[in-house]
């Protein structure tokens, strides 16, 4: 008799992606997108579904980055202050350069102008993994830490003033951050081409696999010789990088950057990360999470829009929506013990 | 001619003495049972040659080179596996994944190198029918039973070609069944000429299947003696303090 005579196995539908917490939420946003589209058919038209598009692709971008920190077990509370710095940044090169003589070579001030706001996304990040990684200190509090300290200097900086895109290179930016590309809003674009990236990263490359094992046993990854400490910084520098991208993309939105530009976002990022699938305790998540999450987010409010529902509420609904999401899959992983 | 050599190995932690004037060999294709109560300093002495720290005195040889571990990788690439007690897998991975972890295979596509993940699980496939253990390699480790996962801790030392694998409770959480067949494997490795270090509180294992039997107490060993020269009695007498030295 084999030693498995009496094990069979679960039926498709309780086994692998199936069994889900982003398959059930990819069911829900399907349901939820056919419910509004017959209450409110502005839904479907195509400026309103540009408009849905565009706003859940930053929440989305920077959702990435957040995922892949919360798969190690970690959190970066400072994604919101790092896309309002990076864009403050990216704005204040324009103009410095834009009166320079590198006005007159096309796309340097651009070029120049988004590198060093993604420099600055990842150097909060470096300095988020550094802290995290090395020193050792929790992601919870240092992230909170870093998020006030970043929000106080995108203040600083501008003296409260917001800081205008103008002058050489800008058409070219705001076509590249705000256009649209075989009929699709560019940010999602991004997205897409992103989240491709990421799931050829996490499922294919050994690096992907290090972070899901740091997440599921960091001792265990530690033992077999994974590099830890590189690792952990490194998601952080990535949770840093995307949050610049999308602060880029916003101000290419804006046209003119706030000091309080992203502020609050850290909690939409992280509920779409989690909503999507990717739990907290860490080594479960990915990149289709992160965009079903966002998506899930983003309808909602546009559907209390529509339906002509105060602003105030959405707050609520989605704070009701994340505690909807894990209850739903604390029931599901029940069942399946 | 010993393949491992502890000399004289201490190590402190703050006020505790941990191990203190260890000498332990091993000699290749031998299979050294180590024995002792809790708070003997079995465990310190894993982690020294697994390379998770290194001791406080002493010096650590093997193959006649003087080593210095600073992580458990170095003891890998000098040949030293390590069957830790809680066995050191990632529940949220495959089999498969758990096993090449750290050494994971690729193949390339272009200029980039993806996981080669079909390679990986036929490996795994093999390594589980040698080890007669019917493990799925692309199960989730968190869905097995203890015998599945101590199958898969063990499979993962069969990646590289190892002199010395150390064994700390192999049996302890596995059915009856598995115990034979793990045993089984230990006698193999032997004939293989692999050394190895059997860490258990398990009398008959012990006493079936090692050439000898080290007996620590208090961070001191007590006994270093061919199985045959003695007895479950006396060994049990060693880890008590019923007996003191032998």
């Amino acid at each position: 008799m084999s030693d498995f005579a009496n094990v069979t196995r679960m039926p498709w539908h309780s086994r692998g992606f199936l069994a889900s917490q982003t398959a059930y939420v990819s069911l829900a946003l399907l349901l939820l997108i056919i419910i509004i589209s017959l209450i409110a058919p502005t839904f479907l038209t195509f400026g309103n579904l540009s408009n849905v598009l565009t706003n859940f692709s930053y929440v989305g971008i920077v959702s990435l980055g957040s995922t892949l920190v919360i798969i190690t077990a970690g959190i970066d509370l400072s994604v919101g202050s790092t896309m309002g710095l990076s864009a403050i940044v990216t704005a204040l090169i324009f103009q410095a350069l834009g009166t320079t003589g590198l006005a007159h070579i096309p796309g340097a001030v651009m070029a120049l102008s988004v590198v060093g706001g993604m420099v600055v996304g990842g150097f909060i990040g470096l300095c988020n993994g550094l802290l995290i990684a090395r020193v050792g200190l929790t992601p919870f509090v240092t992230t909170l830490g870093m998020l006030s300290i970043v929000r106080g200097l995108c203040y600083a900086i501008t003296g409260g003033q917001g800081v205008n895109i103008t002058g050489a290179d800008s058409d070219l930016f705001f076509r590249l951050t705000d256009g649209t590309l075989l009929g699709l809003p560019v940010p999602l674009v991004y997205l897409i081409l992103l989240a491709l990236l990421m799931a050829v990263m996490l499922h294919h490359t050994a690096r992907g696999r290090h972070v899901f094992a740091i997440g599921g046993n960091e001792r265990a990854a530690g033992l077999t010789g994974v590099p830890v400490t590189g690792i952990k910084a490194g998601v952080y520098v990535v949770s840093g990088l995307t949050a610049a991208f999308a602060g880029i993309l916003v101000a290419g939105w804006l046209g003119s950057v706030p000091a309080n530009l992203a502020d609050g976002y850290e909690l939409r990022i992280i509920a779409a990360s989690v909503i999507g699938g990717a739990n907290l305790l860490g080594g479960v998540g990915g990149p289709l999470g992160a965009i079903v999450g966002s998506a899930l987010i983003e309808v909602i409010r546009n559907g209390l829009v529509l339906a002509h529902v105060n602003t105030y509420w959405q707050g609520t609904f989605v704070g009701a929506i994340i505690i909807a999401a894990v209850f739903v899959d604390r029931l599901r992983s029940r069942r399946l013990h | 001619m010993s393949l491992l050599d502890l000399s004289d190995i201490g190590k402190s932690y703050g006020a505790v003495q941990a191990l203190s004037h260890v000498n332990f060999t091993v000699a290749p294709g031998e299979i050294v049972g180590l024995m002792g109560d809790n708070g003997a300093g079995k465990s310190t002495f894993v982690k020294i040659i697994a390379g998770v720290f290194p001791p406080s005195e002493g010096t650590v040889r093997f193959d006649n080179e003087v080593v210095h571990f600073h992580a458990p990788v170095d003891a890998r690439n000098v040949g030293i596996e390590v069957v830790h007690q809680d066995l050191a897998l990632a529940d949220n991975l495959s089999a498969a994944a758990n096993i090449f972890l750290g050494r994971e295979m690729h193949r390339r596509i272009g200029p980039f190198q993806l996981l080669d993940h079909a390679a990986m699980e036929r490996r795994s496939a093999e390594l589980f029918r040698e080890l007669k253990s019917e493990t799925r390699p692309t199960e989730l480790v968190r869905r097995m039973s203890g015998g599945q996962r101590q199958a898969v801790a063990i499979a993962r030392t069969r990646l590289a070609e190892p002199k010395l694998i150390l064994m700390d409770e192999p049996t302890a959480a596995i059915s009856v069944r598995q115990i034979a067949e793990v045993l089984a494997l230990i006698g193999r490795l032997r004939d293989q000429g692999i050394a190895v270090i059997l860490i258990s509180h398990r009398m008959p294992d012990v006493f079936e299947i090692c050439d000898r039997v080290v007996v620590m107490r208090r961070g001191r060993v007590v006994a270093n003696k061919a199985i045959a020269a003695t007895s479950p009695q006396e060994v049990t007498g060693l880890i008590t303090g019923a007996v003191e030295m032998a």
